[in-house]
Order: structure tokens, then sequence, then C-alpha cells
């Protein structure tokens, strides 16, 4: 597919990593500049280079880009490669250069309160060891190198260190050092890598296609005396993991979200008179405020994990969007996570949207584009995977291939992906990247969501009732 | 036109499957003739199922099929059956413990990825564990088994390689390595890296001696084994290994049955504690089993004697396959002039009756070509009945349907 344009891509970090890699192109002048943290436009093209094209994509993101030869060349941090290679160990990537900024390390952790924090004992006990984590193919790899005899994984969107020991007996994570592990109130067990930025490229882009002058303008730069990039740190939000208390059987157990949910879900629970300490306007995020209700425990962690951690009977009750309940159910039909009340903040549609430049109007003409087989296989991008193929299988789509992602999805039109199922609030950054609209799947607003086992639990089912009468009447006060 | 097969995957065409039937009846009317009976368990097991049993390698579970199910939210993942021994043995546990021997056979799909795509991610394999007997008589009588199944296959050239879960086990408990380094050593080992071993060595001479002549001799006679016994410096572990070892190879002799003892012939010795046997026909390995006393404790049952063998069904269909195929002597066309009723009924009836005499009667109304040796054309008018055999180039006529069955059949 890239050999047909005489363009050479690079798929370059959003994000955390996005200072440092902006200062080291400028230094090397690869003419990209326009890549800083105030740019709104995703796509690049060096000033220097006139065959260069630079397009932004979340980290995580940038290894896969790159294996499936949608770009000659990425940055991306060794931990999101190496997980990557865990899985698919064949992925045509090879590591140009260690770029040697961004360095931490990836931990197999555990709580200092858990019974797990001997890694000699792991694997000799019949425990189901819960393992939670954003790298899950390293967490397998880990597991069944450490011959654990039953483990579970539970691939997380963020907030890992807020589970052991309630919720997870191991994590696997990212930090700095040793130290930084600690003062989370964790034990690091093993290190199982360290990780630098590198530059990547694909293979057959190596063997086929002449890259040299950019390769060039990296190893010229990385030669050099003065690396400005090195000492530029990157921002990442401060948190701390709270006090840790003995779990109280009788204690309803709430999840409450981090992210852009916060600040509304903070409004709501002010409103409901549950106030969180450590949870609102607080320079340091406390992953388990402390409630003015004893009989609560909170903790932050990720709206879009909430739904498998509530089936799993981690928390009794959630605060979460429609949409991650959905996407948890047409995954697991059978979980018991059920909605309890629409909360009424954090309204958005779940849209299906095509580039400007597709001549379809709605879902059917894009089934029948793809029918006549001159958009087959259909790719299509969304963090929702489970609601995208279900609305794809109901509109007798076929064939399609789904690549998941983390957020920026809007990039992936149109080189990368054809179709985008992504929230919208008002569609005006849909329309500001050319995208256009051609179906609304559903409303999601915020929900409490409960375990239906959990309600039924003669321990809990009183409070459970009156704090879900509470947010009823929160909710309905604020509708009215 | 662009297939649409998944990679490592593979279809089987009547020629294959005809094939494939022709193994599995050898090994089924065997195996029934010996005294075992058949199970089969789910596609779908467990993946702890697997990785409790410690016994697979991190570089063999790394290529397992697991996914979660459409229940799986708490985490527990499944996989596509890994291998073939470790289910029949959580079958056992669950099912069959009471019994002090069973004798179980099986024909099943394994899966395990590949990732150049050209070899096949599913694999077929005939298998059979013996459970409950720990004496020598078990491990002798379950390669007389697998052995006659290949000569029922007429594959006569197989060659028998054995080795020793056991003495080796012993071998390296002499060496007194870390813990670490022995768990990295035995991982290598299983995962068929011999080299790892011969580059370590241990602080006793005389394990070192013994060590280098069971990598580098190939033994052809239980004296062979005898000898090792009487080396200096054997301990006893090693010895009592050695003559169970001896035991087996003694039995085999007497039986007429020849083999060669070479320790570094058993690829992915997983769970095997005692004999560990292959079958290679030239140089390609048909087959392969072993002694696993420890796997049933592990998968949580009671202690549990065990051995068992599998043949693998893919390179012996390359082996067999000349000798298969269909059976076109016994077979007649029957073929209708015209499709009207009465002709269609005397059709039925025909091919109905030739089959009853074991014949295989294929009706055709299109004119089709014939790729029996018997054709037999079906007319509104006398003579009703034209009878042709392909193979002597004759033609006869008949008047009725007992007249047909009585020349085709008559004519063998």
């Amino acid at each position: 597919m890239l050999n047909t344009t005489n363009y050479v891509r690079i798929a370059l970090p959003k994000g955390k990593l996005l200072p440092a890699t902006s200062c080291l192109l400028q230094e090397i002048e690869l003419g990209l500049e326009n890549y800083n943290q105030d740019t709104r436009i995703y796509r690049l093209k060096s000033t220097r280079l006139d065959y260069l094209s630079a397009k932004m994509f979340q980290e995580k993101d940038i290894p896969i880009q790159v294996a499936v030869g949608n770009y000659d060349l990425g940055i991306c941090g060794l931990d999101w490669i190496e997980e990557l290679l865990a899985k698919y160990t064949e992925s045509p990537l090879i590591k140009v250069a260690n770029l040697e900024y961004d360095r931490s390390n990836i931990y197999l952790a555990a709580s200092k309160h858990g019974g797990s924090s001997d890694i000699n004992i792991l694997p000799t006990k019949w425990n189901n060891w819960r393992m939670v984590s954003e790298y899950p193919n390293l967490s397998e790899a880990s597991a069944l190198n450490l011959r654990l005899k039953k483990f579970s994984i539970f691939p997380v969107w963020g907030a890992v260190e807020a589970y052991p020991p309630e919720d997870a007996d191991l994590i696997v994570l990212r930090a700095k050092d040793e130290k930084e592990i600690k003062e989370l109130g964790l034990i690091p067990l093993k290190n199982l890598l360290s990780s630098s930025a590198f530059l990547i490229a694909n293979r057959d882009s190596l063997q086929t296609r002449n890259i040299s002058k950019i390769l060039a303008y990296f190893s010229q730069g990385l030669k050099k005396r003065k690396k400005p990039w090195l000492q530029i740190e990157p921002k990442t939000d401060k948190y701390s993991n709270g006090h840790y208390r003995e779990p109280d059987a009788k204690a309803i157990r709430l999840a409450v979200p981090d992210g852009h949910q916060q600040k509304p879900a903070i409004e709501f629970l002010n409103r409901a008179g549950l106030k969180l300490a450590g949870y609102s306007g607080d320079k340091v995020l406390n992953r388990r405020p402390a409630l003015n209700y004893e009989w609560i425990n909170a903790k932050v962690i990720r709206p879009q994990d909430m739904p498998i951690q509530v089936a799993n009977g981690n928390f009794d009750l959630a605060i979460t969007g429609i949409d991650w309940l959905l996407d948890h159910l047409y995954r697991f039909p059978s979980s018991p996570v059920t909605k309890l009340v629409e909360l009424g903040f954090g309204g958005v549609r779940i849209v299906a949207v095509v580039s400007q430049k597709l001549p379809v109007n709605d879902i059917s003409d894009l089934k029948n584009l793809v029918a006549s087989g001159k958009l087959s296989p259909l790719r299509v991008a969304s963090e929702y995977t489970n609601i995208t193929d279900k609305y794809l299988r109901d509109n007798h789509v076929s064939w399609y291939k789904i690549i998941p992602t983390w957020g920026a999805s809007e990039a992936f039109l149109p080189e990368d992906a054809d179709l985008l199922i992504e929230n919208t609030q008002t569609g005006k950054t849909l329309a500001t990247h050319n995208l256009r609209i051609i179906d609304t799947l559903f409303q999601s607003t915020a929900c409490l969501v409960g375990n239906k086992n959990s309600l039924k639990s003669p321990a809990k089912r009183q409070k459970i009732s009156s704090l879900v009468e509470i947010f009823r009447r929160t909710a309905g006060s604020n509708q009215t | 036109m662009i297939s649409q097969r998944c990679k490592g995957a593979y279809d089987l065409l009547p020629g294959d499957t005809e094939c494939f039937r022709y193994i599995e009846d050898a090994f089924r009317n065997s195996c029934i003739n010996w005294g075992y009976r058949e199970v089969r368990t789910p596609t779908l097991e467990y993946l702890h199922l697997f990785t409790s049993a410690g016994t697979l390698t991190p570089s063999m579970l790394n290529k397992v099929y697991s996914f979660l199910d459409w229940d799986g939210w708490s985490g527990e993942r499944v996989v596509l059956r890994p291998d073939g021994t470790i289910p029949v043995a959580r079958l056992y546990t669950e099912n069959l413990s009471k019994q002090k021997t069973a004798k179980l056979f099986y024909i099943t799909n394994v899966f395990a990825f590949e990732e150049t795509g050209k070899e096949n991610r599913e694999k077929w394999q005939c298998g059979v564990e013996l459970l409950g007997n720990p004496n020598p008589t078990s491990d002798v009588e379950i390669i007389m088994l697998a052995v006659e199944v290949l000569k029922n296959l007429r594959i006569e050239e197989a060659e028998i390689q054995l080795s020793h879960a056991g003495v080796l086990k012993a071998l390296l408990k002499e060496m007194k390595l870390a813990p670490q380094k022995e768990a990295k050593l035995q991982n290598d080992l299983r995962d068929g890296n011999w080299k790892a071993l011969s580059k370590i060595k241990a602080d006793n001479p005389n394990t070192n001696r013994l060590l280098s002549l069971l990598l580098d001799l190939r033994g052809k006679s239980s004296g062979f084994l005898k000898n090792l016994q009487a080396l200096p410096g054997t301990s006893p572990e090693l010895k009592a290994e050695l003559d169970n070892f001896a035991q087996i190879t003694n039995l085999l002799d007497s039986l007429g049955c020849k083999y060669q003892i070479d320790i570094t012939s058993t690829r992915g010795f997983e769970y095997y504690t005692g004999l560990c046997f292959q079958f290679l026909v030239s140089n390609q390995r048909v087959g392969g089993g072993g002694r696993y006393n420890d796997l049933i404790p592990l998968i949580g049952g009671k202690d549990t004697p065990a051995c068992g063998f599998a043949l693998y069904i893919d390179p012996l269909m390359n082996l067999v396959k000349s000798r298969t195929g269909q059976n076109t002597d016994r077979g007649v066309m029957v073929k209708g002039i015209k499709a009207t009723p009465e002709i269609i009924k005397s059709c039925f009836s025909l091919a109905q009756s030739l089959r009853n005499i074991g014949y295989i009667a294929e009706i055709d109304f299109d004119s089709r070509q014939a790729k029996w040796r018997w054709l037999v054309t079906v007319q509104p008018k006398s003579p009703r009945f034209i009878i042709t055999d392909q193979l002597r180039k004759q033609k006869k006529e008949a008047a009725s349907i007992t007249k047909v069955v009585d020349i085709i059949g008559g004519s063998s």
C-alpha cells in the first residue's frame, strides 16, 4: 500500500510524549514545525522534506499503525512496542533507535496490604490471581513466565494503582522507579521492562523504500552533545492512593469517575449531599476519597472500566456512562450489571461518522458500498469495539475490520479508517475535521449502575436502595 | 479466486477424508480389540486447566488460542484444546477415578498457533491413555498397541526412539543447580533445546561423565542401560530410574520389538515422569508418548500412575495416501434414461437391492460420467436394463431387478 505513493509517513505521539518529541524534531530540523502542544491539526507536512508527512496519534496506537503498514515510521514508548510484541511476536516492526527520553520502568507490583507480596509464593498457590493492567499482554506473559497456576487478567483504561489489594492481587504498571511505586503503597515484585521513547519502522518500509535521509536526520540529532529533549519531564497527573482501610463487608462500595466525567459527577454528588474529600478541586486526586457517610467506600477509577468491575462484585454501585454499560453488555450479555438511575449529565450522542468525501448518506448506502466490494473490508475505528461490532452486525455490513482506538479516533479518517463510531456533544469537532455524521446509534448520559446480586444481598439491600433513592431524587430535581 | 480459508487452516477434500478415515478405522479397531474404550472431550476448556498442571512451558502456552467467553467478565479464559492428554486426564478425574484402571482412547483435534501460517494450526491426533497402572508392562502395552496400529496401516519402517524423563530428572537433580537455573533448564529441554544441557557442567565429574555418555551414545538394547547403571558414582535415585528404563527395554527385547535409546529424542516432554518414546518414519515424527504419573494429582485428582501415546494423523496421511481411495469395483451407477415416475421408481428400487448386497449404488438422471466399474441403464422399454461392466468391457441385458442383482452379484 505504501509503495503506491512517494510519501513517507511518520506517526507522532500526542499526550505526555509530545513536548520532548517536539523538542527533538525541532532540534534535528525535520521541518515539522506545527507539531507542538497547541496544535489542533492532526496532519502535518514537512517544510524541509517535501515527501515527509506526519500524523498525530495516541501513543498506544502508534506501534499498531506502524506494524500494519499505515506508517513507515513512528515514535512511541518501548512499553507499548513490547505490549504489542508480547502477543503478536511476528509484527513487522523494527526498533530503529532508542531516543532515550521518557525513561520509566514497567513493574509487576502488589499491595503491601494483600497476601501477594512475595513473588516466590505466587506460583505455589492455587488462588486465582487477579491481575489488572493497561498492559494485558505483558501481564499475561509475566503470569505465564511465573507459572501462575490460575490467573485472570483485567485490561483497564487507567487508575491501575487504585485496584490492589481489594480489587486486584497483582498489577502491571509503569513508574519512574521503585520509590514511586512504594509511595503508592505498593510493593514492586519484578521489573519487567525498562522503557524509553523509541523510533520504530515498518519492516517492509525499511526493506523496500529509501527513507535513509530521514533516518540520517535522526542519527545526526542523536549524536549531538546537547540534547535538550532529554531535559523535558513529561507532565503527569498527580494522584495519591489515599488511606487504605480494611474492607468492611457491610459497606457499600461506590466507584466514581475521573477524567471528563469528574467535574459534573462532583456537582451531582454535592447536590445529593455526598461530600468526597480529595475528589473535588484538590490538586492531588485521592483515589480513595473519604465520604461524609461512613457506610460508603468510594474509589476513583475510569468510567470505561466500571461495568466489568461491578460485574465481578468489586463494586456495588458505579457512576459510569450508558455508552460504557452497553459496550460491556454487548460483550457479556449475561452480566449481572444493570442500569439503576440515569443521572442527567454528561449527555452525548453515539454516532456513525464518515469522511465528507465518502459518497454515502446513511448506513444502508454504506452497506451497499461495502457489499459492492469497493470498500471491502470496511475499516472501522472506535473506542467502543463491542457497540461497533453489534451495530455493523445488526446492519448486515460485511466485510469489516474493527480498529480499537484509545481516543482521538477522528484522526483516523479518511486515511486509516473508513468509518468511525464515536461520541459527540455538539458535532462541531467532527465538522472541523471534515467529517459527517450518517447515523445516531443512541443517546448516552451518565448513569448509576449496580450489580443485580448485591441488590439482593440482605446485608446491603437497604443501604443500596436508600442510596439509589438519593440519586434518583437528585437526578429528578435536575430534570425539572 | 481469492481463498477465504483462514491462515493455518486446511480443508480435507474427499480423498483426504478417505485417507483420514482409513487411519482412524485402523486405530479404532486395534484399540477396541485391545479393550480400550473411546471418549470425547469438549473443544473448549478453561485455560487454568493447562496452566495449573504447570507442565506446558510458557512458550507453548503463548501459542494457545485463548479468549473470554460470552460470560467471561470474571476474566476466566477458555482455550481451544491445545493438548489431547490433559483433557482426558480431567475427564478421568471427574468421572472415572473410582475405576482402578481405565483404558481410554480418542481421536481429536488440538490447536496451537503457528507463526508462518504455512503449517496446520489445527492438528488431529489419535491418542490412547492407560490410567491407574504403574507397571512397566503397561508402558510396553501401549508401545505394542501403537506398533500394531502402524503395522495395520502398513507402515513397517517406523523407528522407535526411547528416552526417560525420570532418568533425566534424576540427572538434573544430581547436578545440584540453583532452583531458578534448574527451572530454566527444564523449560529449555521441554522446548527441545538440548544444547542448553551440554553447556552446563556439574561439580561432580562422575555426573558429567554419565551425562555426556547419555547425550552422545545411542543404545540398542537393555544392556546399554545396565552398563550405565554399573558405572561408578551413580546415585540410588538415578539407579532406580535406570532400572525402570531397563525393565521396560528388557520386555521390549523379549517381544522382539526393535528400538533405539536416545535420551535427547523426546521433544516437549511436558508432563512425562518416566519412559518417553516417539515413532519416526524417514526422520519425521508420526507419534509419541510416555508415562506421566504426576499429571492427575497436579490437576486436582488423586495419585494416579498413567501413560499414553498419540499418533499424529497429519504426517500419517501423507504416508498412507497412495493406499487409500474409493473402491470402484464395488460401485454401480444406476442411470435413468428419462426422469419419468416409472423409471425413477425402478432406479431407486434397483439401487436399494444392490446396496443390500453390499454395493455402492449411485443414481443419476443427468447423464454424468460413471466412475464405477458397473453402469446400469434403465429404459422404459425392453430391454429394461442394460448392464455395462466397464472393467471387462462387456455388455449384458436384463428384464428384471432380480436378474440385474444376480449378474452383478455373481460376477465377483
